[in-house]
């Protein structure tokens, strides 16, 4: 089973998030690392490489730096890293990234299985995926917090608000993960070692065929106006207890619409 | 505020990494209770080391063809101080572990490190080093645990004290006499646990350092074949001493690792306790304190790095290892106690582990060499008559 995971590099959540003057995220003031969310999408693509035989590709679209998120996929157990790096490609929206995405899967050849995180924990919209599936003319399996390859397809278990569903596909297919299907591995110090031998490849998008027109922050769908920093939050309203706290509990919950 | 630390390799830095997510992951959520539950003596955080060994930082500093990592001793501390800053009875067990490879990774046979350094360095294993003996502390040359020939193996007769792991570990590497010629008489051996005859007192109660399991062990005619002595007979005492050199190196960075989380907490309290309607930090008189001890902490750091460049280039290193010892823990000691101060009655309290920092910084100013026999070991070496005087 050959599986392509998709990961981004993205600015430290636990850093201060900032914006460039083009209202992008600033990618370059800020710590990076490989998006959270995406590890579970690389441990799962290691489970399954590891309970049968294939080899597992990572991929990145990104600046630079995005090698980082590549490493350390490698060092976790991936056999080899694939890193989209154009200028042209900076400020891409997500069709443009998931055609980027979509070309270079077409390239790394026709994997069996193309595994994604559930978000990027930069953007959050969830949207890749999808795309990236209907560009590859993949059956898309979103949201999986399991997953188990069946013969000639894949079974995944997606945990709705009010039901879970459990969903079938044949392969080949795209399939998010959620945070919940399993716990990422960190790498090991021999891991740190071999994947300093690993392969990795760096494209530009004349070896993807992608016309730098399609790309890009001046050919996104959408363009962010204005960014405001949220505001401090403000202190809570304390309530002294003077035989009547209860009632005035009560009241700030009915006033705000809680009961 | 993890320290700000220039590796010398990618792999360094990628190590810290790693060591650093081990630490937020694994240790820091576990160190508390596990200290608490270990005080007697009968609790020990084995799977702890199974976890460090499995991800390969238990045998860093080894080479690389018997299974160690082949890091230099400039990033293997680092990597030690990293795991002090979240457990500093781990960190000074994987000194430890180090301590009982050392001899046979330096002084071993070829066929004997083939044999041995497989096991001792793949992870699975841990390791007791057994030196001081109840009348024998400092004056280590006092030791009267005997090794008898017996045909074409030995029988270890006599008892050790305060041996760290003792119980838990898989071997124990072993000083005992084989002769009366003081210093000279003393030869070393790799006793594994399941040698019969081996046997241990009850957990000693300590003062802190819970997780590390400290009992004396008794040899009561303990067989042990030729090919598990380390070394030419008689050649014990410099064996110990070599080791001791680079085991204080560990000491010490485990010592600056404790100080750095100290420290760290102190920080961290005193931007947000309040007292006269400001910070406590707002005050010069306690943040000119801090700055203390931040200088202490960076200074500790910078002396073990020093004998650690000067050991890993090939360098004669002993002095500078003393006095990376004596300078890191006596840091961590003030250090340590300023924090439990700048916390004032909160500090004293178990709530917060300031107390805990202040009780295991005592023992890094005794283990591996008392900080006077440290002083010991810097002045005779100063005082050494040299040919020419260098610079
Ligand atoms: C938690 C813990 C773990 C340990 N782990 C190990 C282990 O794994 N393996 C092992 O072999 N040992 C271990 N030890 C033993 C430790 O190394 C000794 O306790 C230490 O070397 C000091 O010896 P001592 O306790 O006999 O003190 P003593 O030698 O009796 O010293 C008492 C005091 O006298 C001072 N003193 C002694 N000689 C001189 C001198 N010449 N000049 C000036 N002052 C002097 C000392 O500095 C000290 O202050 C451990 C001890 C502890 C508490």
């Amino acid at each position: 089973m050959n599986i392509v995971v998709c990961v981004k590099y993205v600015p430290d959540a636990q850093s201060e998030r900032a914006f460039t003057e083009d209202n992008t995220t600033d990618r370059e003031g800020v710590d990076g690392l490989l998006s959270e969310l995406d590890e579970y999408a690389i441990e799962e693509a290691l489970k399954i490489a590891e309970a049968g035989e294939g080899e597992v590709t990572v991929l990145t679209v990104g600046p630079d730096d995005a090698a980082e998120a590549v490493k350390k996929a490698l060092q976790m157990g991936a056999d080899k890293g694939v890193h989209i790096l154009d200028e042209a490609i900076a400020g891409s929206d997500a069709p443009a990234t998931s055609l980027v995405l979509a070309e270079a899967i077409k390239k790394i050849g026709s994997p069996d299985l193309v595994l994604t995180g559930m978000a990027s924990t930069d953007g959050t919209m969830s949207v890749v995926p999808a795309m990236l599936a209907e560009r590859l003319g993949l059956p898309q399996v979103t949201f999986a917090s399991e997953l188990t390859v069946e013969g000639e397809g894949v079974k995944i278990r997606r945990d709705g608000d009010s039901s879970t569903e459990t969903i079938e596909s044949s392969l080949p297919a795209l399939v998010s993960v959620t945070d919940q299907i399993n716990e990422p591995r960190y790498p090991s110090f021999k891991g740190i070692m071999a994947a300093k031998k690993k392969p990795v490849e760096t494209w530009g998008l004349s070896d993807l065929g992608v016309d730098a027109g399609q790309v890009g922050q001046a050919n996104a769908w959408t363009a962010v106006l204005e960014t405001t920093k949220r505001p401090p939050r403000e202190q809570g309203e304390v309530v002294a207890d003077e035989g009547d706290g209860g009632t005035k509990l009560a009241e700030f919950l009915a006033a705000q619409k809680f009961v | 505020m993890p320290a700000t630390r220039l590796m010398p390799t990618e792999i360094g830095e990628d190590l810290i990494e790693l060591t650093r997510t081990i630490c937020d992951r694994s240790l820091r959520p576990k160190v508390d209770e596990v200290e608490r539950q270990a005080e007697g003596g009968e609790v020990f955080p084995r799977e702890v080391f199974a976890e460090l060994g499995q991800a390969g930082l238990l045998s860093l500093p080894f080479p690389e063809e018997h299974g160690g990592g082949g890091q230099p001793y400039e990033v293997y501390l680092q990597v030690i101080e990293e795991i002090a800053s979240a457990w500093m009875s781990v960190a000074v067990g994987t000194s430890v572990h180090s301590l009982t490879c050392f001899p046979v990774a330096t002084f071993a046979s070829p066929e004997q490190q083939a044999t041995l350094l497989p096991g001792m360095l793949s992870g699975d294993q841990l390791g007791a080093y057994c030196l001081s003996e109840p009348q024998a502390g400092s004056d280590v040359a006092a030791m009267a645990t005997r090794a008898t020939c017996d045909g074409d193996g030995w029988r270890l007769k006599g008892r050790k004290a305060w041996i760290s792991h003792a119980g838990h570990a898989d071997f124990y590497t072993t000083f005992a006499r084989t002769s009366d010629d003081g210093a000279k008489g003393v030869s070393c051996f790799v006793v594994p646990a399941d040698a019969e005859g081996l046997d241990f007192a009850p957990p000693e109660k300590k003062m802190g350092l819970h997780g590390d399991t400290v009992r004396e062990v008794f040899f009561e005619d303990v067989p042990v074949s030729d090919d598990r002595r380390i070394g030419e007979v008689g050649q014990g005492m410099s064996i110990a001493m070599a080791a001791l050199d680079s085991g204080r190196l560990g000491i010490a960075a485990a010592a600056t690792g404790l100080a750095q989380a100290a420290l760290d907490l102190a920080a961290g309290y005193a931007t947000e306790r309040e007292q006269f309607g400001r910070t406590i930090g707002e005050n010069q008189g306690l943040a000119f304190m801090l700055a203390d001890l931040e200088a202490a902490v960076t200074s500790a750091r910078a002396t073990y790095l020093h004998a650690a460049r000067l050991k890993d280039a090939g360098r004669a290193f002993s002095r500078q290892a003393a006095v990376a010892k004596l300078v890191a823990t006596d840091a961590a000691m003030r250090v340590t106690t300023d924090a439990v101060q700048v916390l004032g009655g909160a500090g004293y309290t178990a709530d917060f582990p300031a107390e805990r920092y202040f009780r295991e910084a005592k023992i890094t100013q005794i283990f591996e060499g008392t900080n006077q026999i440290q002083r010991l070991v810097i002045s005779r070496d100063l005082l050494r008559p040299r040919s020419h005087r260098r610079r």
